[in-house]
């Protein structure tokens, strides 16, 4: 009956209702939506920074990162390369030896960063072999290299040429070698497309001298949600004095500095947002409490308890923000969904929109996702909201004196 | 021992401020089966002393047991129990729930008394044909007519077994022949089955009805009339 009793007392004046249902359906749906591109965006940004390079964690020789000096390398053990069958989630290790070199080519000299990497290992995390442009991907046993695009515009060589590499090899060694371009690769991010080179790991091994030896293993994992099970798991496995295992967080905290800003932008544009809605409800809750004195002092009277009035004033509030918050949702669907089919593509309003994306690491690209807690946090939040501004209601009613109520 | 006993009761409005007495001191006894009207002059005090009778209000200083309970110190909570399962309320404006049905509006304090469903629906049908709307049953408040309305707010008054009813002015809003159709059906149920009512009225058609007339002016009893009714 209460139910009833509340469902009725909302439409009793339409027009109210229906403005109030429609203000909290606009706040859902652009809150949705934007979270979700936002989100969406991050995702993205994160895919292309992690996936393009870093992997969603590594393990290193304990100090490499601080260093970053071949003298850190570790030993590519069989306990390391055999992790995979011993870690729930891990699908494979990627090792990798990295350092920075000269390289040369006629009068052209740059410096630029040597990867030495299993191809097929690397193909599996990063789908290097997906971003060749001109020429082949190359094998294990290549003695070969493939250089990003800018690198070969930087040095002015095409497929085919050679390039010579002067570097310091393990513990001080000089280290140097010359190899033929098999093929040019592309980064949407400029920094990496200016200076990575990749080499076989084994051939990076010998001209380095660090025979068995890796700076980095990446790790691809089956799902990214298992990332922290990983992780505990190599502590768990790994002797932690020997190694460190650094998820992307703590290798690329500049990342996680940016996202944290431009989610405490969004919050701000979100608390705007609903502050303004919660003036629209309270406002109506104001109206409903002044216009319905009389009545409640009446049904005080015949002998309804303040607590149920109380309640049932409470669940008449709350139908207006259900039916908002499931229309909302309802119209938040489509929309996401669509421009996840079809995200917005910022190339397509010119190349300064696009440069300034590309400058900073990621594809101007923005799609959405759909993701439940999307959805549900924000039907989580309305309720509360409406049900903090409800307050005001049954504080009245608790106050409420019905002869006093009843004569005004 | 009497149904309603009223000792000294006073009323004072504001009395910090600009002091306004209501009531100066009532001492009434109210028996069972009696069918009451409090009558006197516009501000006299008729509604304050009803609402204080109904535990809408409290005194200023007295003492007032109705059924037997002293109601003077009684908390908001279980004053509206109490409320709830003694006291029926006939008002002026009728004041039925807006939203709810005839049937609805006289099910709704069986409800709150968490009655069964089939309790509620017989004794709805019982009250609608006692008060004559069995007709208007599914209608809401805004389909009937104010003696429709009325005979609505008397069934719901009665619909949870009270030991009495208030009512406040209950014809002063009806034209004469619904005020004479109440006043039928409030007097068989008092007659018929032992309802205690007491009015507060200056109708003269209900006084004419009524087997007690208590006047009261400025907050006093100024006389305390017993009726012999002629049986027809």
């Amino acid at each position: 009956m209460l139910l009833k009793l509340a469902w009725r007392n909302i439409w009793r004046n339409k027009r109210r209702t229906l403005i109030t249902i429609a203000s909290i359906f606009f706040a859902v749906l652009f809150s949705i939506f934007m979270n979700s591109f936002q989100k969406g965006a991050w995702v993205r940004m994160l895919d292309n920074i992690v996936n393009y390079y870093y992997g969603y964690a590594q393990i290193h020789q304990k100090g490499y990162w601080e260093e970053k000096t071949l003298n850190e390398s570790l030993e590519l053990t069989d306990e390391l390369l055999q992790l995979p069958a011993q870690i729930d989630g891990l699908e494979k290790v990627i090792p990798r030896l990295e350092t920075f070199a000269l390289l040369s080519s006629g009068e052209h000299t740059n410096g630029m960063m040597i990867v030495g990497t299993d191809p097929e290992a690397e193909e599996a995390l990063t789908q290097l072999q997906s971003r060749i442009t001109e020429g082949k991907y190359f094998d294990k046993s290549d003695k070969a290299l493939l250089v990003a695009g800018g690198v070969k515009d930087l040095l002015k060589v095409n497929l085919g040429d050679t390039l010579v590499i002067l570097t310091q090899g393990y513990h001080g060694l000089n280290a140097a070698g010359k190899y033929p371009i098999k093929g040019v690769v592309h980064f949407a991010s400029p920094d990496l497309n200016k200076r990575m080179v990749y080499l076989p790991l084994d051939e990076t091994q010998n001209l380095l001298g660090a025979n068995s030896l890796a700076t980095s293993l990446a790790l691809k994992l089956d799902d990214i949600d298992d990332l922290e099970s990983v992780i505990e798991q190599l502590n768990e496995k790994l002797d932690t004095e020997t190694y460190e295992i650094m998820d992307w967080q703590a290798m690329i905290p500049d990342l996680v500095e940016a996202q944290k800003t431009d989610a405490a932008g969004n919050y701000v544009f979100l608390v705007v947002l609903y502050l303004i809605i919660s003036f629209g409800i309270f406002g109506t809750i104001l109206m409903m409490v002044k216009e319905r004195e009389y009545e409640f002092g009446v049904l005080l009277s015949i002998g309804m308890s303040r607590g149920l009035l109380a309640l049932s004033t409470w669940l008449e509030i709350l139908f207006m923000a259900i039916i908002g918050v499931i229309l909302g949702i309802l119209g938040a669907i489509p929309l996401v969904y669509y421009f996840k089919v079809n995200p917005i593509d910022f190339s397509q309003y010119g190349d300064e929109m696009a440069n300034t994306y590309e400058k900073w690491g990621f594809d101007p690209i923005f799609p959405t996702i759909m993701d439940a807690s999307l959805f549900y946090s924000q039907a989580i939040l309305v309720v509360v909201i409406t049900s903090l501004l409800a307050l005001f209601a049954i504080w009245k009613i608790y106050r409420l004196e019905p002869v006093k109520a009843m004569r005004e | 021992m009497s149904l309603i006993e009223i000792k000294g009761i006073t009323k004072t409005y504001n009395p910090k401020k600009i002091p306004v007495r209501a009531l100066r001191g009532i001492d009434l006894l109210i028996e069972e089966g009696e069918f009451t009207a409090i009558v006197g002059p516009s501000g006299s005090g008729k509604t304050t002393l009803l609402n204080i009778i109904g535990g809408l209000d409290r005194q200023t200083e007295g003492e007032i047991i109705v059924d037997s309970v002293n109601i003077t110190d009684l908390s908001d909570n279980k004053m509206i129990d109490f409320r709830k399962s003694k006291i029926g309320f006939v008002f002026q404006s009728y004041n039925l729930i807006p939203v709810f049905t005839a049937a609805e509006n006289i099910g709704f304090i069986m409800l709150l008394q968490k009655k069964s469903k089939n309790e509620i629906s017989t004794r709805v049908a019982e009250l609608l044909k006692s008060v004559g709307i069995e007709a208007q049953k599914n209608k809401r408040p805004n389909e009937m007519s104010g003696g429709q309305q009325q005979r609505v707010a008397v069934a719901r008054a009665l619909a949870s077994k009270p030991k009495f009813v208030l009512a406040d002015e209950p014809t002063a809003n009806l034209d004469s022949k619904s005020t004479t159709n109440l006043l039928d059906i409030m007097e068989n149920l008092n007659k018929n089955e032992g309802i205690t009512f007491v009015f507060s009225t200056h109708d003269q058609r209900v006084i004419d009805r009524a087997h007690r007339v208590v006047t009261i002016e400025d907050g006093r009893v100024i006389s305390d009339v017993k009726v012999e009714k002629v049986k027809s």
